[in-house]
């Protein structure tokens, strides 16, 4: 055979890729919750049509939607310094995860919150639970529970897409992963190793967040 | 196999790695009246399509120079950094002015002149910032290319508290730097160079030497009449300035005094 395969340069450096991994998970932790939170905002205030605030988030919703992660990424990261806004790699990368999830995650709870039968809203109204209790039971808890699969697959797709902030130097996974490989040369053993991590971190991701759908989400109705 | 049939057969592989006759290259060219000349076409300042078309940079004024020095033509090919050296052995050019480094292995293949222009790899950095030694690289932060021989290199010697940020390409690893996201940047003077080009007033000055490699004219071997000249026009052109003059033009940088 031409190629001899070896594995053990790669699993020298494990200690890397495993830092690496643990970094993509925490960005994609706290991004998410943060993320997620602006995307509940925003499409409260885009269903029900709060003015100006509604103009303003669809705005902010076709600017991050129809322009590439990686610009967004060197936007905040090579661009803003020249505004006196000098933020660190993972800052920089933290931040553009939350507006891009954010962006993403309005758009899929708008339809939620849409989907809820205006008779629901009566009938809470009749039962005299608060403006609070209303939101929280007859609102954002079965509109998330309609767009759970949807909001899973985008947080999902956010954390493989962290992939591209290696590209300012924010030691994730791919960080690591294309920095082993310019030591060893080795990309097949290199590359191999990491795809079968981000498979491994992104079914437990789904695994997770279905678990916290069934135990909070929807174990509620 | 005796001692004699082993140096014969070692003679007869001698002579057909030679294969092209090279009975005397520099009267060769004097009486074609034309030298023959690899150049870079894609590594500015070295050498590169001006947007005229026509070839442009450090290794084609030099060119020029040898010619006009010779008094013949310049004819120009232009080749990358994997076809330079074949393009010399098969004698289809009569030197290699390519940015070429010099090691070992080459000059198991081919002779080279004395030196022509300066190639080092460096910690670059704003004039005020004040680094003179390794040690001083603590608390900072320099942008490198990841994987670049001067990433090989500064990872080696770097002091603990050094922190180095690795960019996907030059161009990243510029912006970082000229967008203040780091304090340093390691490169190579070229890089530097093609700053100084763009962007003028944020010229990053050398603030330490990583490795030196400056660049030679490549001759075929066993042509010491041509090898000769050649470095006796280096050697004049050294003497009045005209090297210093394309080190300004095209490095932005004059030429280093050991040369």
């Amino acid at each position: 055979m031409a190629y001899q395969f070896d594995f053990v340069p790669v699993l020298d450096n494990a200690d890397l890729l495993l830092q690496g991994a643990l970094f993509t998970l925490g960005l994609t932790a706290v991004g998410t919750l943060l993320g997620v939170g602006l995307g509940i905002v925003g499409a409260v205030l885009r269903a029900w049509r709060i003015r100006p605030f509604d103009r303003l988030f669809g705005l902010y919703v076709e600017l991050i939607r129809n322009t590439p992660f990686i610009v967004q990424l060197f936007f905040i990261f090579f661009g803003l310094p020249a505004l006196g806004v000098r933020l660190s790699e993972w800052e920089a990368a933290l931040l553009a995860m939350v507006i891009n999830l954010g962006a993403y995650s309005t758009e899929i709870i708008r339809a939620g919150i849409l989907a809820i039968p205006q008779g629901q809203l009566e009938a809470a109204a009749a039962l005299a639970l608060s403006r609070f209790e209303s939101f929280r039971y007859v609102v954002l808890r079965p509109a998330l529970a309609k767009v759970w699969p949807a909001l899973s697959s985008q947080i999902i797709i956010v954390m493989l897409g962290s992939a591209v902030c290696s590209q300012i130097a924010t030691e994730e996974l791919s960080f690591a992963a294309n920095f082993i490989q310019s030591r060893n040369f080795r990309a097949f053993e290199t590359y191999l190793v990491t795809t079968l991590l981000y498979l491994v971190m992104a079914i437990l991701i789904r695994q997770l967040l279905a678990w916290l759908g069934r135990r909070y989400v929807m174990g509620g109705r | 196999m005796t001692k004699a049939h082993r140096s014969l057969l070692g003679l007869l592989f001698a002579s057909l790695s030679l294969s092209p006759a090279f009975a005397d290259g520099l009267s060769d060219i004097t009486e074609r009246g034309v030298l023959k000349v690899a150049v870079p076409q894609d590594f500015p300042p070295f050498g590169s399509v001006g947007p005229d078309l026509k070839p442009r940079g450090l290794d084609i004024d030099t060119a020029q120079l040898l010619a006009d020095k010779l008094a013949v033509k310049l004819e120009l090919t232009p080749v990358n950094s994997t076809n330079r050296i074949p393009f010399l052995t098969t004698g289809k050019v009569d030197l290699v002015i390519s940015s070429l480094g010099k090691n070992p292995e080459r000059e198991q293949v081919i002779d080279f002149s004395s030196a022509y222009a300066p190639f080092y790899l460096g910690v670059f950095g704003p004039q005020d910032a004040t680094v003179a030694a390794l040690d001083d690289l603590v608390g900072k932060t320099i942008s490198v290319t990841r994987g670049a021989v001067e990433d090989i290199e500064l990872s080696k010697v770097a002091p603990k508290g050094a922190t180095l940020k690795r960019f996907e390409d030059n161009n990243s690893t510029i912006a970082a730097y000229l967008s203040g996201q780091v304090d340093l940047i390691a490169s190579g003077n070229v890089v530097m160079a093609a700053i100084a080009e763009r962007n003028p007033q944020r010229v990053p000055v050398m603030k330490l030497n990583l490795k030196n490699s400056p660049a030679y004219i490549g001759l075929n071997k066993q042509q010491p009449a041509l090898l000769g000249k050649v470095n006796e026009i280096l050697a004049s052109a050294k003497r009045d300035g005209s090297l210093e003059a394309l080190s300004q033009k095209w490095l932005k940088q004059p030429l280093p005094a050991d040369l």
